[in-house]
């Protein structure tokens, strides 16, 4: 039986995997981490009534570095698989004349990421056990205006993860990278999505936990991003950048 | 945004806000008048739109469950469906249930709704032992039985004009079977119907689909379902099969499906003695959600469902007088449904009398309204009344000779600042 904790844990998709998990019973402990305290006491209890599983509300927030490892401390048990989940969209147009705003969206995705990874890691790594499962973005693969300066942080995190993976492989810890497409969660309602490519939060759940079963180490989901992704890398540079994506 | 009930009739544009914590709920109230909240829609009028319009899908997490009483306490914004899904298999369903499980609980509170059971067991409200309500400046009352009396009493059935419904504590039923053992009785005119109702008022749940489009010595020719649940043990549902109307499509199609069905039933069942069927709850109960969507079938202008009661005194003579009425006007929806009501209770506003029920659905034709009308002047000379969770269209003069405890709904509406903050264009159309 497995403890799992969850950062950034108030997000959709997180709710929904950390319900994906509960229901399957192969977990015997969830810890749920994020900022927002009021709502994550709610989702904790809902969790705890719908699945009769011990669920623990701790707050995290991804960017207040220096409280990352004291926060890993007080975690007990100590979890066996850890989902990061918190993320920014944030406003690219605001973010293009504030650095302000870009520096929050760049931190949100990469730097929180990485400042409470390592300290995840090094525990698992001394363990020898554990199972990180990171959650980037397609909007990584390429860098497209309309949102280039979270798919910079995205592809940051991408290519961390991957390092990491590489690292932890020789200590029996294993990391999944989640590249998800289009999700119709609270980041993005304000936009207009593509029904046919969007896919809701518990699609994302079952692919994530279809992944951690079968120990992959990168999946699409939903799983044509993958071909999506792959003709989109394939524009040659002078045809892309006349585009507007 | 554009939104609509169940009938997608009217189609109104609201300003459509979600929330997910009370405080935000509280913050958008404080901005503006005529608000509303909005359940699942399935609500089939104008009962859940106004100019404001609060989405509580959102709302929608579970605060306690205790496994020894099957007492559970769930944010509003739950649906039935989830309810079921997560406690039948724990042995525990709901002690009310309308035809639809894709209800939120808040709209099952706000209309008060009823089932199979209503004779035996009453009102969904039989099940809400307290419910938290929003206030118009933002606070926060209990209601139950105990506290808050009259607010609880307005509130179930209040058709969300008391305020925001945000969680609940409702008592369950101890079940051991996620299967019914139903009985199958046809009936061949309205005066057999109401032989077999009275023998049969012993089963808990019992429901007949009329056919209306007999007429003569025929006119109510049913199909009588009676129930209870079964004691096998048995807690898992089957997997169940989903079906989707995609589009819009000619109303014909749904007179067609619910045709056959109707005649597959009765000729198999009929001259036979009762037939019994061991059948999953969800068959019996939600026979409509096995397709999603259902609505669509009545094409772009949309329909509006017809639901009256009437008390028992009155009951056989004016349900004949209906029948004959739209059984010559060849407009209504072939099947309705006519069900028996047990005693009404104390809220002000719940629709359920003692007597007989009977609804169905009719599409939005330029030839309809003056049938509602005449429908309507049958219901008021038998001294009943029309289900607002069903209506688009009612008068105001029709609803309060309906509703004689308006007058104290509205009194209290008014000693807590409720008129201004919770509208409906529903409540505006009727008076309220
Ligand atoms: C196929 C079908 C079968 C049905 N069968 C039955 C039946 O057998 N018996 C029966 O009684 N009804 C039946 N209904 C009607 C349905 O049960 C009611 O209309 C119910 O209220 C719908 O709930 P909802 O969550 O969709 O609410 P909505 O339609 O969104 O809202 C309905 C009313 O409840 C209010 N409301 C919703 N949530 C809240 C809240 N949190 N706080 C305050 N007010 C709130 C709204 O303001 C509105 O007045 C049926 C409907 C359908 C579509
Ligand atoms: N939605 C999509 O279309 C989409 C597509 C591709 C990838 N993704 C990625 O998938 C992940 C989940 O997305 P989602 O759509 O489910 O997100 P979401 O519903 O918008 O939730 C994001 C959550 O991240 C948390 N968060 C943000 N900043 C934080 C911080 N500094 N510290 C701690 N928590 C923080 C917030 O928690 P609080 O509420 O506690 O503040 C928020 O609930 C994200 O990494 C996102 O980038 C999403």
């Amino acid at each position: 039986m497995m403890n799992l904790t969850i950062l950034g844990a108030n997000s959709d998709v997180a709710m929904a995997t950390a319900r994906r998990f509960a229901q399957s019973k192969m977990i015997s402990s969830l810890c749920l981490a994020s900022r927002d305290l009021e709502l994550l006491e709610r989702n904790a209890n809902d969790i705890q009534v719908r699945y009769d599983i011990p669920v623990k509300a701790v707050v995290f927030n991804a960017l207040d570095y220096t409280s990352h490892a004291r926060f890993y401390q007080q975690l007990d048990p100590k979890p066996d698989i850890v989902v990061l989940a918190f993320g920014l969209l944030g406003d690219q147009q605001n973010a293009q004349s504030s650095f302000e705003e870009a520096h929050r969206i760049i931190d949100s995705n990469f730097s929180g990421a990485v400042s409470i990874l390592e300290v995840v890691a090094a525990d698992f790594e001394r363990r020898r056990q554990g199972i990180i499962i990171g959650i980037s973005s397609v909007a990584g693969e390429r860098g497209r205006q309309s949102n280039y300066i979270y798919g910079a942080s995205k592809a940051a995190l991408t290519a961390y993860l991957s390092g990491l993976r590489n690292r932890l492989f020789k200590s029996q810890v294993h990391v999944l990278t989640v590249l998800p497409g289009f999700i119709n969660t609270k980041m993005n309602r304000h936009l207009q999505l593509p029904g046919l490519l969007t896919a809701s939060p518990d699609d994302v759940a079952n692919d994530i936990f279809k992944a951690y079963l079968k120990s992959k180490n990168l999946i699409y989901t939903l799983w044509f991003w993958r071909w999506i992704m792959a003709i989109i890398k394939s524009i040659p540079e002078p045809f892309f950048k006349k585009m507007s994506l | 945004m554009k939104l609509s009930g169940w009938g997608c009739y009217p189609i109104i544009e609201c300003a459509a806000h979600l929330f997910e914590k009370r405080s935000t709920a509280a913050a958008l109230l404080s901005a503006g008048d005529d608000w509303i909240a909005y359940g699942q829609g399935k609500s089939y009028g104008d009962s859940a739109l106004a100019p404001h319009v609060l989405l509580t899908q959102e709302y929608n997490k579970l605060i306690d469950f205790d496994a020894q009483t099957g007492v559970v306490t769930c944010e509003c914004g739950i649906t039935l469906a989830e309810l079921i899904d997560l406690f039948l298999p724990r042995g525990w369903f709901l002690k009310v249930t309308p035809g639809t499980k894709l209800i939120s609980v808040g709209g099952a509170i706000a209309s008060d709704v009823h089932g199979k059971n209503h004779h035996a067991e009453g009102c969904f409200s039989e099940s809400v032992i307290s419910l938290r309500l929003m206030l118009p400046d933002g606070t926060i009352a209990s209601c139950s039985r105990e506290e808050n009396v009259p607010l609880f009493r307005a509130t179930c059935g209040g058709m969300g004009l008391t305020g925001v419904i945000l969680d609940a504590t409702l008592q369950l039923k101890a079940v051991n079977s996620a299967y019914i053992r139903e009985n199958i009785i046809p009936c061949a005119n309205l005066d057999e119907v109401f032989v077999q109702y009275d023998r049969c008022s012993h089963y808990p749940y019992s429901v007949a689909w009329i056919d209306c489009l007999a007429g003569g010595s025929s006119l109510g020719r049913s199909i009588l379902m009676v129930g209870d649940h079964d004691d096998d043990g048995e807690l898992t549902l089957p997997e169940a099969k989903r079906l989707s109307v995609p589009v819009t499509c000619p109303s014909f199609l749904l007179n067609n499906y619910t045709l056959s069905m109707f005649n597959q039933i009765y000729y198999r069942v009929k001259g036979k003695p009762a037939q019994r069927q061991r059948v999953p709850l969800e068959t019996f109960f939600y026979p409509l959600d096995k397709i999603d969507h259902w609505n669509r079938m009545y094409g772009k202008a949309g329909f509006v469902q017809y639901q009256c009661v009437l008390p028992m005194a009155t009951s056989y003579k004016g349900m004949k007088a209906l029948l004959q009425q739209i059984s010559a006007a060849g407009m209504g929806s072939f099947l309705a449904v006519i069900k028996l009501f047990g005693p009404q209770n104390e809220n002000f506003l719940s629709f359920p009398m003692e007597g007989y029920t009977l609804a169905l659905d009719f599409k939005i034709q330029p030839k309809l309204f003056g049938l509602l009308e005449r429908l309507d002047r049958i219901v008021l000379e038998h001294d009943g009344r029309l289900y607002l969770t069903k209506d688009s269209r009612m008068s105001e003069a029709m609803f309060m000779q309906g509703y004689p405890r308006w007058r104290e709904f509205q009194d209290l509406r008014t000693q807590y600042g409720m008129k201004k903050k919770f509208n409906s264009w529903q409540s505006k159309r009727i008076g309220l």
